[in-house]
């Protein structure tokens, strides 16, 4: 036994020679569920040496995720858009859409039944139909998807109505400054500057990826913000109101910025998309 | 050989650790589906009210295990778990384990090195985690490298469990060690030897067979 006391004043030594089995020791008189003859102190700790290697492990990938990450972007996207099956998208950090939404139904409004309102303060509000936005000039744009929560979709096809396009249908009342945007969904809400709403790569869109704006991703009509994080985006686009200040949006409510500008804005560096 | 009797092999406090363990990892595996997996997101919403619950079952993760270090049982099987013992590389190596008739102790050389894991695994989520959820505090290298290290500890931690829950799938006997706290001697003595006949030499830790202790095999399977 005096070994087995050593081990146990020293459970630091690491690796100490084990000469025999402990299950090879006589039964010692003890209370139930006492210490078990084969001390439970001998033997290697492989527990604390794997624990700290996954530790150290994910320190390494804290200080390196960032380059490993964009290494790994490189490494999946193209194996992800070649791939029919949709296995590769259940790895981490893959480059596809990721599925938000704030509320518990999916919203669902038909192609035939949808109305865009643009309301507020404005010389000829307007309920448009599907059919009236395609009937005004089509605007496509090949651009990034970037989400303030690190995913990119590289190169989405959007097309769909520019939104100065669609202000300049309508006509902008003296006065006006900012835009609010609210989803059928009739929780989610987003805001834009007038002058932001004014870009050419401001799309109210209706088709993206090549089709129809789907469900999932906020169709018949959603907003695309090329220049700004997904969350501006607004999916299920269903009043445009046009007012004389900014009113923040869901997210906006929940401390992220207002003005979103990819790798200017939410702390976030990422390469911004022109 | 004894087919009347049981050994002990759990007590309350350490069936109490695994269970809540167990309940609070599925919480934060089921909602991490919910977030990061399309479809699964299309089917349930509620974002912010998944996020939530997978914040507060991932803060309580390591709970019962502190909290079940105060239990002297469940220290005791801490360290066994820590531990390898010679047997324990012969059994990582051997072909076939079951019938390799080893002198396996308590626990085998998997569940040791899956409690490890584990252990690391929940850790790891939990710094990251935390570092996402308080994302200003940090650099932008820091944040962005935690949300690689969770999706990717997140991706083989789910691999790791699931592979736990299928091989507890193969062994109702073990399965009814976790419910009921006691084991048939025939099973220790096939499937963890060593501490079977540590068990029955000392005479202190089996117990008689209770015909009433029988029906407790049908509850319903919780553990897992």
């Amino acid at each position: 036994m005096d070994e087995h006391l050593d081990r146990r004043r020293t459970p630091g030594t690491r690796g100490a020679p084990v000469d025999r089995a402990p299950v090879d020791r006589a039964p010692v008189d003890r209370a139930p569920n006492d210490r078990a003859p084969n001390d439970p102190l001998a033997g290697t700790p492989i527990g604390r040496r794997v624990v700290l290697g996954v530790l150290g492990l994910g320190a390494v990938g804290v200080l390196a995720g960032r380059s490993l990450q964009s290494l790994e972007e490189r490494l999946l996207h193209p194996l992800q858009t070649r791939d029919r099956t949709g296995l590769t998208q259940l790895l981490p950090a893959g480059a596809g859409f990721r599925y938000y939404s704030v509320t518990s139904d999916e919203p669902r409004v038909s192609r035939a039944a949808y109305r865009l309102r643009v309301t507020g303060m404005v010389d000829r509000p307007a309920t448009l139909t599907l059919a009236d936005l395609t009937a005004l000039r089509q605007t496509a744009l090949v651009r990034d998807f970037q989400c303030v929560t690190g995913w990119r979709v590289p190169q989405v096809h959007w097309s769909g109505v520019a939104l100065p396009d669609l202000l300049d249908h309508v006509g902008v009342a003296p006065g006006a400054s900012a835009l609010r945007l609210s989803s059928f969904d009739g929780l989610y809400t987003e805001s834009l500057t007038l002058d932001q709403a004014r870009r050419r790569d401001v799309l109210v869109a209706t088709s993206m990826l090549g089709g129809p704006v789907t469900t999932a991703h906020g169709g018949p009509v959603r907003l695309y913000v090329a220049p700004m994080y997904g969350y501006k985006s607004l999916k299920w686009l269903g009043q445009i109101e046009l007012t004389d200040r900014i009113r923040p949006g869901y997210w906006e409510n929940e401390g992220y910025d207002v003005d979103a500008w990819v790798g200017r804005s939410n702390g976030r560096g990422d390469a911004p998309i022109a | 050989m004894h087919p009347l009797r049981e050994l002990r092999r759990f007590t309350t406090a350490e069936r109490w650790v695994h269970r809540s363990t167990a309940a609070l990892m599925g919480a934060c595996l089921a909602t991490a589906a919910v977030l990061y997996v399309g479809p699964l997101a299309v089917l349930v919403g509620r974002r912010s009210l998944v996020a939530q619950v997978h914040l507060v079952a991932g803060i309580a993760l390591p709970l019962p295990l502190l909290l079940g270090l105060l239990s002297r049982a469940v220290r005791h099987d801490a360290h066994r778990l820590g531990r390898f013992l010679p047997v324990d590389s012969v059994w990582l190596r051997a072909r076939d384990r079951r019938t390799a008739d080893l002198p396996v102790g308590k626990f085998n050389a998997g569940q040791k090195l899956n409690a490890a894991l584990s252990l690391g695994a929940i850790l790891l989520m939990l710094g990251t985690g935390l570092t996402m959820r308080y994302a200003n505090q940090w650099p932008l290298t820091v944040r962005t490298g935690s949300t690689f290290v969770h999706d990717w500890v997140a991706f083989f931690l789910t691999v790791l469990v699931l592979g736990h829950v299928r091989l507890a799938l193969r062994d109702p006997q073990a399965r009814a060690g976790l419910r009921t706290g006691a084991v048939p001697v025939g099973w220790a003595l096939r499937e963890h030897r060593g501490w079977a006949e540590e068990e029955l030499g000392s005479g202190g830790g089996a117990v008689a067979l209770d015909p009433n202790r029988a029906g407790r095999d049908t509850e319903v399977d919780q553990q897992l």
